[in-house]
């Protein structure tokens, strides 16, 4: 009497059904878990990326005097003088790169109404996005405020001074 | 077919015939409720010699009227007594398309007099009736039930069945169109297969295995209140043809099926709840929700559809963790 539960269920799925002419099947059956993923990327990155922001715009406005005029080319020097700062900022890029990233994805599929037109979108936007996490990941690490062997008159001036 | 309706139309409709046609609308014309005395009950005439006089002098037509009932479907002519009903001009400006004449939409108007019991369906219906036979639209039951009206109406998806006229803004034309995201077929009608192939894909049927009962499935009260709310679905679809990433390109599955398999994920009687959460948990499945909550505005039953979409999403969730 015990057989497998989906061997018994013969069910009017539809596939492959014609009306007029017109089929109206499901473009593609894509089940694999990356949508559920990306949908709670979404939501745990926003929590993570609201701490982020903030605690970044509260140092870097309101902790040292004279706001946004106080940041030079040496307060990011100085920041990333520090690993914290520098993960810090790093994590920022990518959530708030990978978020963005996705959000507009998620806005192409609902908007563009062709396959083809949300294919190039899709490229265009996974290729500028990948350049920019890749660029500022370089940044964040390789950042050498006094290089070594430059024209001084190009340096900073707290490079000269010690 | 077009130049058959002229803004002055609708009176010389009315006059025709107004004993046929007043208790087919429901609405009493106003006057001579009072020579029904007779079926008048207590509580509505509280002047008792008043009513016993009136009563008396009308007996032989209240007998006869009885006696003739069997053929004759009588309204109670109460509401009379409760003064004249309401009655009011509304413009109505319905999208019409038809592709055997025309690719073009073309939008009519139709001025018509109605009255505060008349629903946008019964201007419908008038319009179909004494105006212009060519207007098409679906509509069973005619009481909220049967889910066949739903329309956009004003802009919002509603079974035109249940909106009062008088509840709109009748300064203004009352505009009617086809629901959209699913493809006209003429005038007010949709071609719903789209939206029935994913509700047949979700398996909208109770799929039980083990031992089977000789009577029914025992179910606690609990557990059949877990899924009250989307047992109440009448796929009318109004809710998926409001939903804007169903107008894209009617990949997404929409609420209305999800809210079908909600009715069964969280029946305790079925066991296939894991197989249809897979389905859901698909490209065009539950994760193209945005919450909008255009479907639950929409839903003419009253359902929390946003709710039980999240509901379904985090079984998903809770399943894959």
């Amino acid at each position: 009497m015990s057989t497998p539960l989906k061997a018994r269920i013969s069910v009017p799925r539809s596939k492959d059904l014609e009306v007029n002419g017109v089929k109206y099947n499901r473009s593609s059956s894509r089940r694999n878990n990356f949508e559920m993923f990306a949908w709670l990327f979404m939501r745990l990155s926003g929590v993570v990326l609201l701490v982020l922001v903030f605690v970044h715009l509260y140092v870097n406005l309101l902790v040292e005097e004279g706001g946004v005029h106080a940041i030079d080319f040496g307060f990011v020097g100085g920041k990333w003088a520090n690993p914290f700062w520098q993960v810090w900022d790093l994590l920022l890029l990518w959530l708030a790169m990978l978020h963005g990233t996705n959000g507009l994805r998620v806005i192409i599929d609902d908007y563009a109404e062709k396959d083809r037109t949300r294919f190039w979108l899709k490229v265009f936007l996974f290729v500028t996005s990948a350049f920019v996490i890749l660029l500022g990941t370089l940044v964040i690490f390789t950042f050498e405020p006094c290089p070594v062997g430059a024209d001084p008159a190009l340096l900073a001036s707290f490079c000269t001074a010690g | 077919m077009s130049t058959a309706h002229t803004p002055d139309r609708p009176e010389n409709g009315r006059n025709d015939d107004p004993q046929d046609r007043a208790p087919e609308h429901g609405h009493a014309p106003g006057q001579g409720q009072d020579e029904r005395a007779g079926y008048k009950t207590d509580a509505d005439s509280p002047a008792v010699d008043a009513r016993d006089t009136a009563s008396g002098a009308q007996d032989p037509a209240a007998a006869n009227a009885e006696a003739e009932a069997p053929s004759r479907v009588e309204l109670p002519e109460k509401q009379g007594s409760a003064g004249a009903i309401p009655q009011f001009d509304v413009t109505l400006q319905i999208r019409r398309y038809n592709p055997e004449v025309s690719d073009e939409v073309r939008w009519d108007e139709y001025k018509l007099t109605m009255y505060g019991t008349d629903r946008v369906l019964d201007a419908l219906h008038k319009v179909k009736w004494e105006i212009d036979g060519s207007l098409s639209f679906r509509r069973s039951c005619a009481h909220g039930v049967c889910g066949s009206d739903a329309m956009r109406i004003n802009g919002q998806n509603r079974l035109a069945c249940k909106v009062l006229l008088k509840d709109l803004d009748l300064d203004k034309p009352i505009t009617v169109e086809p629901i959209k995201g699913l493809p006209c077929e003429k005038d007010l009608i949709v071609d719903m297969e789209p939206f029935f192939q994913s509700y047949r894909e979700i398996m909208p049927f109770l799929v039980a295995g083990g031992n089977e009962p000789t009577m029914e499935r025992y179910q606690s009260p609990e557990d059949r209140a877990r899924f009250d709310d989307t047992t109440k679905c009448i796929l009318c679809a109004a809710c998926t043809s409001s939903c804007p990433v169903f107008w894209t390109d009617g990949q997404y599955f929409g609420p209305a099926a999800i809210v079908n398999a909600h009715r069964f994920i969280f029946d305790s009687r079925d066991d296939a709840g894991d197989l249809r959460l897979e389905i859901l948990n698909d490209k065009e499945g539950v994760w193209r929700c945005r919450t909008t909550f255009n479907c639950t505005e929409a839903c003419p039953r009253g359902i929390q559809v946003t709710k039980a979409i999240a509901e379904v999403k985090n079984a998903i969730l809770s399943r894959s963790m």
